[in-house]
């Protein structure tokens, strides 16, 4: 029983954090699946929706802001798609991703240039930033949400990839883009609305992510959006419930890791583990599923 | 037409090359090198405050009996040891007589060599790691050093908390960070006490485990020299954890974001710093009134009129340099390098004399103050000092 309670801050950190990390690497997978374009710039769209919510709370009650946190995520997220993707379709895939490193970069200089490179403190959220106590191990209420949040907008998105039409259209697209055109799929509002469904997840992880760990910084996009699209290649690039499953593995690991009392080699480890399973399984855990992709 | 413009812009371009020199005559550059962005950025803008008020009390010098106007050449170092030394060649090639910072020791190492080799002399203000000093001629400090501050700290920790064992987190690849710690750890070690020591990363926001390896350790006080952006995250999951044990820290802390982020927390924070406000009233007084005046200046301050200590440093670092430019009787960097030796000053902060060997200001004080949760501001726990 001690053993359990010593280590259950652990195991609490870890599925929460692997939690936030599936809400990001859904949108990572979703653009790979049906552009099989490496969207760089999802990173600071997570990081872009945590500094307005830093400056939105400043200036009306935290229940206004969230919604239009979410909604203006959503909006970044459709934007980029339309102003630095949707010129690019027919060129090189290579193009399109220096494209998408370059709107990274962007917003990142864009934060740095409005903060002035200080780190801005999250609004306390009433409720989830509340102290709770789990089994004896004290944390924050959005600890133990996360992980079921996490699980109900995961099966939300499925049901809608399974029993849309859009999804439907979605899946077509991933399957054969061109021939889904020839189809009769307008092809434009399918991309669109896997960049709205990925940068609303995105919002959604980063207000998770920011009332737990509440500096936000321009570069703080980085480390999370590295890990979730670690998390989606090591479910299987494309694959839904392989970027899920991926980024509740990596986020236990990461801490149960450092709980061993191996601080310097966790991030290591994360990496290596993504090598290793790249070496024996190259299209990741879930990748050959191809009835799963979008 | 092309030509016409063409002779407006060589007429323009004529015009520019004979104002400068006209203009350099009677202005000299204190090179300003210090992060306004990254994860010390926070410090670096302090700290970078307190030289700008310091210069706008005294804008003008006079050097072997001439009159010059101070201006203050800033560049940001960017908080990364990659970046700094592209900052510092910027100041070698402004021409600077003498350059002020870096708050971070890491950076202020990486740029060491730029401008040993520009021939400009560098002033650390609140960089403690020894090696900025240490085997060169140009680079000098008028803060305390690690090794002492990890004694106070350790001897703090021994005395006041009667602590046994302590958790130590340092971040990787952080000369300052690891330097406090490596220092705290020789100390308590030698006091008798045990160390636990784990690391963390560049990047790293979460520091969930680190907290409950602290508590499972049953450590009695968590030392944690480091950046100001780490320890409000820090202090936010050790009040979410109801972690118990003190939290000690170093220079770094002594700044109001830990202060706001610990207000109305259930946690107990205690810093060793340069300065304690109060120290000089005549002090604090102005350099309020300046932050208020200003509202990028009090932005630059984290919102609020708190001085930190790092801005007293930088403002005793500028009347240190200025006394340099003097004793030397010429704006040349090698003359002023020269002088430097010589330089004693009496500052906020206390008198500034360089030792002869590798000019680090001669120290024997540090303050100790704890954030006090329910107003927000620093309490003085008192002075230590420790015997050689």
């Amino acid at each position: 029983m001690e053993w359990f309670s010593k280590n259950l801050p652990y195991l609490l950190a870890g599925v929460s954090v692997g939690g936030q990390y599936a809400l990001i690497a859904i949108g990572y997978t979703m653009v790979y699946g049906i552009l099989r374009l490496i969207n760089f710039a999802h990173g600071d769209i997570f990081m872009v929706a945590g500094l307005m919510m830093v400056y939105l709370s400043a200036t009306m009650p935290v229940y206004i802001a969230i919604p239009i946190v979410l909604v203006a995520t959503v909006v970044l997220g459709f934007l980029v798609e339309r102003v630095a993707y949707k010129p690019l379709r027919q060129a090189p895939r290579m193009s399109i991703m220096i494209s998408a490193i370059g709107v990274s970069y962007l917003l990142q200089n864009l934060a740095l240039y409005i903060t002035g490179g200080l780190s801005q403190q999250y609004p306390a959220i009433p409720w989830i930033s509340d102290v709770v106590s789990v089994f004896g191990a004290s944390t924050k209420r959005v600890t133990v949400i996360t992980p079921f949040l996490t699980i109900i907008l995961v099966i939300a998105l499925v049901v809608l990839i399974k029993y849309t039409k859009i999804g439907m259209a979605m899946r077509a697209a991933s399957k054969d883009f061109e021939t889904s055109q020839l189809m009769g799929i307008k092809i434009n509002s399918v991309i669109s609305m896997t960049f709205i469904i990925g940068s609303f997840l995105a919002a959604v992880g980063s207000l998770l992510f920011f009332t737990n760990y509440t500096g936000v910084t321009p570069t703080v996009g980085a480390m999370p959006g590295l890990k979730a699209f670690v998390a989606a290649v090591f479910g299987g690039i494309g694959s839904i419930p392989g970027a899920v499953i991926g980024a509740f593995i990596i986020g236990i690991c990461e801490n149960i890791i450092k709980g061993m009392g191996w601080t310097t080699f966790s991030d290591a480890f994360t990496f290596a583990l993504l090598i290793i399973v790249l070496i024996f399984k190259p299209t990741g855990l879930f990748g050959e599923k191809a009835t799963d992709k979008v | 037409m092309k030509k016409k413009l063409l002779s407006v812009l060589m007429a323009a371009a004529m015009v520019a090359v004979t104002a400068v020199p006209a203009f350099a005559a009677d202005t000299i550059k204190i090179g300003v090198y210090e992060p306004a962005s990254g994860d010390n950025g926070a410090g670096g803008k302090q700290e970078t405050l307190g030289i700008q008020y310091a210069n706008s009390l005294t804008p003008t010098v006079e050097i072997g009996g001439t009159e010059y106007n101070v201006e203050l050449d800033i560049v940001d170092n960017e908080s990364s040891n990659d970046k700094g030394p592209s900052a510092a060649a910027q100041l070698v090639s402004d021409g600077v007589s003498i350059v002020l910072g870096s708050y971070g020791s890491g950076v202020s190492i990486a740029a060491s060599d730029i401008f040993k080799e520009g021939g400009v002399p560098a002033m650390g203000v609140t960089c403690t790691n020894p090696q900025v000093t240490q085997g060169n001629t140009h680079y000098f400090r008028i803060c305390f050093l690690d090794p002492f501050q990890g004694t106070v700290l350790a001897n703090f920790a021994n005395e006041n908390f009667e602590a046994k064992k302590a958790y130590v987190l340092t971040k990787l690849g952080d000369d300052y960070s690891t330097g406090v710690g490596f220092y705290f750890t020789k100390a308590f070690e030698a006091l008798g006490g045990e160390v636990v020591a784990e690391t963390f990363q560049e990047g790293n926001s979460d520091f969930t485990s680190y907290i409950a390896s602290a508590k499972n350790a049953e450590a009695d006080v968590f030392f944690a020299p480091v950046s100001i952006e780490a320890a409000a995250l820090i202090i936010e999951q050790a009040a979410a954890q109801g972690l118990e044990m003190p939290l000690l820290a170093s220079d770094t802390w002594d700044s109001n974001v830990v202060l706001n982020t610990a207000k109305g927390k259930n946690v107990q924070i205690y810093v060793t710093t340069f300065y304690q406000e109060g120290g000089n009233p005549e002090f604090d007084e102005g350099i309020k009134a300046y932050i208020n005046s200003d509202s990028t200046a009090k932005a630059n301050n984290g919102g609020d009129d708190i001085v930190a200590a790092v801005s007293a440093m930088g403002y005793d670092a500028y009347y240190v340099a200025l006394e340099a430019l003097k004793a030397a009787g010429s704006p040349d960097p090698a003359a002023v390098n020269e002088a430097l030796w010589n330089v004693e000053y009496d500052g906020v902060c206390g008198k500034v004399v360089f030792d002869k060997e590798n000019g680090d200001a001669v120290r024997d004080t540090a303050f100790v103050k704890s954030a006090n949760t329910e107003t927000g501001a620093w309490d003085l726990v008192g002075a230590q000092k420790v015997e050689e």
